[in-house]
């Protein structure tokens, strides 16, 4: 049988709508309850990190005060913290939460692929934050290795939770990883699989561009992540020697021989550079689709910005050991690394520039997903240039392993996509429950985030300058570093705490919006994309009613010369509206000549 | 509209941080003036890009806020500015990246005649080795360390008999010659790192790593691990002092070589001069090591004979007993120098060694749950049981005096003991001495102690 394409056979396929309670939002199917429950989990846990993170501020703000946090508990909450925020709440929030909400949608398929594997991962998914979270209640508490579980410390003595607490670990990130290739095969499928009819690769909206290529990213990443997990565990357990040498431990000779430390972190950062790009490409993606609406202007250089996606997703894969510039890995190496790294800069920075020349000429409404684009703009450019610091390798000497690299990597890969992670929320809250949230209480959430967020990293970066160590339980007294330097610290922390409690602001919106919001018009913020097409809003199960849409043009015509209404959505055909990108005119000046025809 | 102006409130914000800020590099103490002016040229390279390109989009925010009536420009792509834009980021990469390389050479490059030296890690301590009068290395095996043979020496290798072997965590270096540290490690991963020196290496263990630099300025600096290690990482500190040649060459001499530490194990103490010597310590602290409370002097009987040793060294040295604060410390100070050498100090510890090892009377209550959670900490060092493990440098504490263990717990938490910039050991025991918020705290885990 010649193949169709699914969109082709929409009419073939019957399509039952779940029926009980439990099928609807329980066990259920439909892309959009299943990126809901990611979502839902997501944030859970990274409520518990964020949490971690204030304890962690409170000891280092100021030092020995408070009993629960000592050396023990608080190198199990830096690797919880990290762990956490890293995998379990921004890759499943972008992919399974985003990914798997907005690539049906905008792709205009009914749903994903696979559905009962969809939902399959997420409840795999779930089973992992357990066995996560139950690490916290075994004997020993959780592993305190960091967020990178460097052996031989992850599993030799001498570190918090080397016994159940890092097999729960590396178990709990197996079992993620199972989650995460279900539901990626499922997205990497769907994008190539299931777009309606007219919805070329060149037209698909750049969220979903950057979900589908951090998938792919993941799909290749993830497998060495999961083998150094195995291999650690059988390190751990029935004694092999991967990455374990011969050594003492506490002054007794270990049985290991002749592992190497070294080749984990190498499969560490393998999968750990791109993880980086698999959290930033989605926030690249989303952040381009809320600043073109709200600007009420095309992206500019979108095919710039395609390609851009792909560079940066195929370069990620050979920056790895920029992590390692200072491991004992050959010297020589460096060379290399740093130099595909600063290649990166490139296409990050095309970006970048993109994103502002978007916003020139165009027609701003500065409403909360916009303010919080914007500063992801700010947040992401302070990020990405102190990652050339860390980039090229000799500037990396004297700033790896201190509060430097903790500033950069939370401005660039904490701050700047949770940024648009509330962008992304506020944006489409709308679409997803039906309603409008509050704009004041959404702006003082925006104010007190994004400047609370910026003290807290700006001076981090400075407490690196000056030399003090990141992953230090307390400092005490050095001979470089002024008594001021504390008090920079305790200022952080208390930028820390305010900016953790205003995120209560973001859940008192979302479940005051919920409950008693103000009914959101449909397609509210006027775009050209999709999902806002929907017949009904929140959209129904199967999405788009009896037909599926049919795309004339890309998701991004907005201000289209000569049209009264300022977004011309991608269903509306070259017969009503015959000028865009698609249809020749590509330029206000070629609209006259156009006319005249 | 607020946006852009905080926007561009920031950009000025930092800029002017960044320069009145006190915050920034510690003076350089190395030949790498080089790695300082790369970190200067990206910043000035970076500095103008963060500033371009934020007041541009300020600016743009500004100037295209909506207002009735407006409209945005259609403009999907300009060809020529995006490849002007490619051709200019790819220049200041380029400017950046090319300095760094070539610095990066240097690095790689180790200068024939530099001096090498050994950096040993392990949890949570350093130590150093030289080459010897041969000026080569003798072959080490993690398999071969043992107590006695803490550097995992191969006895039978003649080339490594002359080694110097220093197990302090204090390395002295001579000005103006550049120096090659071959970092090994006996456990886990470790970092050596001096700040002033800018130039740091993580050390793993199963292999050898290294890096190289000039001491240009005499003094001392502070060594720091930092490459996480364990519960103990961030007290894993050492020193580096950097001091004319002939004071190194001084240094080195007052070290042991292999062979040296060989010999001293083998010593067998004289029976009755160490009776005798110990009749001066049995005024206090008993006839049986046993301590007397009136006379504020601790059982050291069923102490371990390494931790002995120390302390009567830290005492003679001045590193304990020499805080005003520390009456106690100040008697005991006097007494250790009734050891007037090495031989009479083996000598009483061997007596000591001797005594029946009764516990001691338990004179200290408290909580003991709450005393059990905080020992979790201590464990990781002092031992699951308070034996004590020599590797850790930590004492046994389980049937010692109660007392002078809760007087010990409260000069390290106050900075009474563990201040000398040299007891190393001490001012590990103080950071963590610290985590014991108030005097409950502290009674509560040494009654804790007080049931193993």
């Amino acid at each position: 049988m010649a193949f169709v394409a699914i969109a082709d056979r929409d009419h073939e396929q019957e399509h039952h709508d779940p029926q009980t309670f439990l099928t609807k939002y329980v066990w259920s199917q439909d892309h959009k309850v299943i990126a809901i429950q990611y979502g839902g989990i997501a944030i859970f846990v990274g409520l518990i990190a964020l949490g971690l993170s204030i304890l962690m501020r409170l000891q280092l703000g100021f030092p020995n005060t408070f009993s629960v946090i000592n050396p023990e508990s608080y190198y199990q909450f830096v690797t919880m913290h990290g762990m956490i925020m890293v995998v379990y709440l921004l890759t499943a929030l972008f992919l399974g939460g985003f990914g798997n909400y907005l690539i049906p949608l905008m792709c205009g398929s009914r749903d994903m692929v696979f559905p009962f594997l969809n939902m399959l991962s997420v409840w795999v998914y779930l089973l992992s934050v357990l066995i996560l979270l139950a690490s916290f209640f075994v004997p020993g508490g959780t592993t305190g290795a960091g967020w990178t579980l460097y052996p031989p410390q992850a599993i030799s003595a001498g570190t918090p939770g080397v016994g159940m607490g890092i097999i729960l670990m590396l178990v709990s990130l197996a079992v993620f990883i199972v989650a995460f290739t279900m539901g990626g095969l499922n997205y990497v499928t769907t994008v190539l699989q299931a777009r309606c009819k007219g919805m070329t690769l060149m037209r698909m909206p750049l969220s979903v561009w950057g979900i589908f290529m951090a998938t792919v990213l993941g799909l290749l990443a993830f497998p060495a992540l999961l083998v150094s997990a195995i291999m650690m565990i059988l390190d751990k357990t029935i004694l092999t020697s991967f990455f374990m040498p011969a050594m003492i431990s506490a002054g007794e000779q270990l049985s290991y021989n002749d592992g190497s430390p070294i080749l984990f972190q190498h499969l560490f950062w393998f999968f750990g550079h791109p993880e980086v790009y698999i959290v930033a490409l989605p926030a690249f993606g989303l952040v381009s689709d809320v600043l073109a609406t709200h600007a009420r202007k095309n992206i500019f250089g979108y095919r710039m910005m395609v390609w851009a996606i792909l560079a940066i997703g195929g370069l990620s894969f050979v920056v790895w050991a920029h992590h390692m510039y200072v491991s004992g890995m050959n010297p020589y190496f460096g060379f290399f690394f740093a130099t595909t790294t600063l290649i990166i800069a490139v296409p990050t920075a095309l970006k970048v520039y993109n994103w502002v020349l978007t916003l020139w000429q165009g027609n701003i409404h500065l409403r909360v997903p916009m303010l919080f684009a914007i500063a992801f703009i700010f947040t992401f450019i302070h990020g990405g240039l102190t990652g050339i610091f860390l980039g090229n390798v000799v500037v990396d000497l004297p700033l790896s392993d201190t509060y430097f690299v903790v500033a950069h990597f939370h401005m660039v890969m904490g701050v700047s996509p949770v940024l648009v992670v509330f962008a992304a929320i506020y944006h489409w809250f709308p679409l997803m429950s039906g309603k409008m949230f509050n704009e004041t209480l959404g702006k003082w959430h925006f104010w007190l985030t994004f400047l609370g967020a910026y003290s807290v990293y700006l001076p981090m970066h400075y407490l690196g300058f000056q030399g003090v160590p990141r992953r230090y339980f307390s400092m005490g007294t050095t001979d470089f570093l002024p008594e001021s330097a504390q008090m920079l610290n305790a200022s952080i922390t208390v930028s820390a705490i305010i900016l953790a409690a205003a995120q209560s602001l973001f859940f008192i919106n979302i479940f005051m919006s919920l409950w008693k919001g103000k009914k959101a018009e449909k397609n509210c913020w006027g775009a050209t994309s999709l999902e806002w097409l929907t017949p009904d809003q929140p959209p129904k199960h199967g999405n788009w009613g009896h037909d599926l849409p049919v795309v004339h043009r890309w998701a991004y015509d907005y201000s289209v010369p000569g049209q009264e209404q300022d977004f011309t959505p991608q269903t509306v055909p070259a017969s009503e509206v015959p000028v865009g990108r698609d249809h020749g005119v590509t330029h206000e000046s070629m609209l006259e000549e156009f006319q005249e025809k | 509209m607020p946006i852009a102006v905080v926007v561009i409130f920031l950009v000025v914000g930092s800029v002017v941080f960044h320069f009145v800020s006190p915050w920034t590099f510690t003076p350089l103490a190395s030949n790498w003036s080089q790695i300082d002016d790369t970190i200067d040229l990206t910043f000035w390279v970076t500095g103008f890009v963060f500033v371009a390109i934020n007041l541009f989009m300020a600016y743009a925010v500004i100037k295209y806020r909506a207002a009735p009536g407006k409209r945005a420009a259609y403009d999907p792509e300009n060809t020529k500015l995006e490849t002007w834009l490619t051709v200019f980021t790819t220049v200041g990469i380029v400017a950046m990246l090319a300095p760094g390389l070539l610095v990066w050479g240097r690095f790689v490059d180790v200068p024939d005649n530099a001096m090498q030296i050994e950096v040993l890690g392990q949890q949570w301590h350093w130590s150093y080795r030289l080459p010897g009068a041969d000026g080569e290395f003798g072959d080490v095996s993690a398999k071969l360390i043992t107590k006695e043979n803490p550097f995992g020496m191969d006895y039978d290798d003649p080339v490594g008999q002359d080694d110097v072997l220093i197990s302090s965590p204090e390395l002295h270096l001579p000005i103006n010659v550049p120096v090659n540290l071959n970092l090994r490690s006996k456990d886990v991963l470790h970092n050596f790192t001096v700040a002033q020196f800018r130039v740091k290496m993580d050390m793993v263990p199963g292999m050898v790593t290294s890096l190289w630099f000039t001491p240009t300025k005499a003094g001392r600096y502070d060594l720091l691990c930092e490459e996480l290690c364990g519960i103990a990482h961030h007290t894993m500190r050492g020193a580096v002092i950097v001091e004319e040649p002939e004071d190194f060459d001084n240094w080195v001499a007052s070290n042991p070589t292999f062979s040296d530490t060989q010999v001293r194990l083998a010593y067998n103490p004289e029976p009755n001069s160490a009776a005798a010597q110990y009749a001066v310590c049995a005024a206090c602290h008993g006839h049986q090591g046993e301590g007397m409370v009136v006379l504020n002097a601790p059982k050291i009987s069923g102490q371990s004979e390494w931790y002995l040793r120390k302390q009567l060294e830290n005492y003679k040295g001045g590193l304990r007993g020499s805080h005003k604060d520390d009456i106690y410390g100040q008697q005991m100070a006097p007494m250790s120098m009734v050891l007037f050498n090495d031989t009479a100090i083996d000598n009483v510890i061997a007596h000591i060694q001797t005594f029946p090892d009764n516990p001691a009377p338990k004179t200290i209550e408290g909580d003991i749950e709450s005393g059990k959670k905080t020992y979790a900490v201590c464990a990781y060092c002092h031992g699951g049981n308070a034996q004590g493990t020599k590797a850790m440098n930590a004492p046994r504490m389980a049937g010692m005096t109660d007392w002078y263990l809760q007087r010990q717990l409260q000069n390290f938490k106050h900075g009474i003991r563990g201040q000398h910039p040299q007891d190393y050991y001490g001012k590990q025991m103080s950071f963590m001495a610290r985590i014991l918020q108030d005097d409950k705290k502290i009674d509560d885990l040494v009654a804790y102690i007080n049931t193993l």
